[in-house]
């Protein structure tokens, strides 16, 4: 019998991250209930920070172990370094947000480590159970998550929907695994990608409703049309600290195995794929953008706002070329700053309770709070693809990979959509600068970490749009081999 | 007595079946705790393919997997029971057409 190769340096940051988990699990227990609160975050702050300094001298080389279940390539590192930043963040805006709402338990960042595991699994499997396992540690953390203010209706509301149509979708995800499994007779991305080019399985029955399958597994995680509509329910019943970390997270992990099951195992059916995905990506952007001009709950409307974003992620799925795939990587890193940031913007102006939600009570900030306003206003622009912000040059490296594969009315279309999202985007900000307020918000507590947040995402969609070269260029480098 | 064997084909029609009863099921079923049972009814159908498929290959690997599945659609079943146990606390109903706080 051969003994497996085990390499445990290869999943350091994985299991640093683990540890850390249980660690803040244990410390729950045992420290006395009024200290734990904040020293618990401090604590999942102190776990990714570890993992992050693991992951990057993981950089220098390509390895690949577990009997090639496992691969550290530049596509995993690029986002596990993605997926540590948002789980930074998230905790950083989890500190305050959960002692004023009074979910300041040990579970909750132990979730979140948790989450963040199986994104970091989804990203870096090739292999179909790793990433199936990935994806469900990821879900399963986020659906308790979701449902952790337990006294809050929606709350609870969120996570019962969120869950249904999570397993619902886990199902066809599993019927497409299991339907590979019988065309190609393995698991492995590569063997399934050498089997289709040797036995010239192109029209294989099986693997084109495989196909469809994994689409519809895939698409309910990044929150495609159709399979969207849980997206807007979830995201304005979950905590709003849970919201962005939803928002960005999973989005980009779902990203992450989609690209990877799809460009590694399945290049052969691209032709077939990208029809799919074409009408699909139209379909997202499009309703995304027009249901947002009508919402008056910024949750709601960011939900609705991520929605659109994931179709502009879509066209350079589509274009399918190098420049498209490192584009895709670029939109999640500087999707993931700008999204944390709007979302902290919400949190800081909250109240217990979820107070203080509606666009209307965004009227008048502009003078009271400038400095919030500015960032909020700063975040809005990016999405909305004003140069010389993050989202602007993420948008344009989308879409001018669609246009270098030939896919001129994906990229027209996509340039409308994102006109149009710049009503809804501007409509806050003049309500913010140009109107009176109608109730007055006051007794505002800005918690420290929040605002250090803040400042971390202003200053992330800062540099990435006016510094995009530096991780435009990484991102290229990461792609390398991956197709 | 000799027991006539099944083809594997017809496993695989069965498990279909079963998968498609499961979806059905989910989508027109307005109890959340039904809805759950359609939804494992589905997991338990995608077994039933993994395990036929790894016989009919002489491969391992289905079985591994069709053991990881059980095992996912345990962890699923003890979050999504405590998630039907809250929101019957908050409303005291689990009926899925009730709970519509959030809308448009």
């Amino acid at each position: 019998m051969k003994i497996p190769e085990i390499d445990l340096y290869l999943i350091a940051p994985e299991i640093i991250i683990t540890a850390f988990g249980f660690l803040v699990l244990l410390l729950d227990v045992f420290l006395p209930k009024e200290e734990r609160k904040g020293y618990l975050g401090i604590i999942s702050l102190i776990g990714i920070v570890v993992a992050f300094l693991f992951t990057l001298p993981q950089m220098r080389s390509v390895k690949s172990g577990f009997e090639g279940m496992f691969i550290s390539d530049g596509y995993a590192l690029f986002f596990k370094i993605t997926f540590l930043i948002i789980a930074f963040l998230t905790v950083l805006i989890s500190i305050g947000y959960t002692q004023r709402e009074g979910i300041a338990f040990g579970e909750y960042y132990a979730l979140i480590l948790f989450a963040t595991l199986g994104m970091m699994l989804m990203a870096a499997g090739t292999h179909l159970i790793i990433i199936f396992l990935g994806l469900e540690t990821m879900s399963i953390s986020i659906y308790i998550l979701a449902g952790m203010m337990r006294e809050d209706k929606r709350s609870v509301e969120a996570a019962l929907k969120y869950f249904l149509l999570g397993a619902f979708a886990t199902g066809f995800l599993l019927y497409g695994i299991a339907l590979i499994y019988g065309a190609t007779g393995s698991f492995h991305l590569k063997d399934i990608a050498s089997y289709i080019a040797t036995k010239n399985l192109l029209r294989s029955p099986m693997l084109l409703m495989s196909l469809v399958f994994l689409t519809i597994g895939f698409g309910f995680k990044i929150a495609s049309v159709p399979f969207h509509m849980w997206t807007p329910d979830v995201y304005e019943g979950a905590p709003t600290s849970i919201t962005a970390f939803m928002a960005t997270g999973v989005k980009a992990a779902g990203f992450s195995a989609l690209i990877r099951v799809f460009f590694s195992a399945l290049p052969a059916f691209r032709p077939d794929w990208t029809s799919i995905m074409w009408v699909i990506c139209v379909a997202t952007m499009t309703l995304g953008n027009i249901v947002a001009i009508s919402q008056t709950n910024i949750k709601r409307m960011l939900a609705y706002s991520s929605i659109a974003h994931a179709g502009y992620i879509l066209v350079a799925f589509v274009a399918g070329n190098d420049l498209g795939t490192s584009g895709i990587l670029f939109y999640l890193m500087a999707y993931a700053f700008m999204n944390i940031g709007a979302f902290t913007v919400v949190i800081l102006l909250g109240k217990k309770g979820e107070e203080n939600t509606l666009i209307s009570d965004y009227a008048g900030i502009g003078f009271k709070y400038p400095l919030l306003a500015a960032s909020m206003t700063i975040f809005l622009l990016s999405m909305a693809g004003i140069p010389p912000l993050g989202g602007f040059m993420a948008k344009f490296y989308v879409f001018s990979a669609a246009v270098k594969s030939k896919f001129y009315w994906l990229a027209i279309l996509g340039v409308l959509n994102s006109a149009v999202s710049v009503y809804y985007y501007l409509r806050v900000t003049v309500l913010m600068y140009f109107r009176e307020s109608e109730r007055e918000i006051t007794g505002l507590q800005f918690a420290p970490a929040s605002v250090i947040a803040l400042i971390l995402t202003v200053i992330g969609t800062l540099y990435m749009g006016i510094f995009p070269a530096n991780v435009l260029s990484l991102a290229q480098r990461s792609i390398a081999g991956l197709m | 007595m000799v027991i006539p064997s099944v083809p594997p084909e017809l496993y695989l029609v069965l498990s279909a079946v079963l998968f498609t009863i499961g979806v059905i099921g989910a989508l027109t079923r307005r109890n959340a705790i039904l809805v759950f049972m359609c939804i494992e009814m589905m997991l338990n159908a995608v077994n039933i393919t993994f395990i036929t498929l790894s016989r009919f290959l002489q491969s391992l690997d289905g079985v591994l997997f069709a053991f990881f599945v059980m095992a996912v659609a345990a962890a699923e079943a003890a979050v999504g029971l405590a998630i039907f146990v809250m929101i019957y606390r908050s409303r005291e109903t689990i009926n899925v057409d009730e709970i519509n706080l959030l809308k448009w």
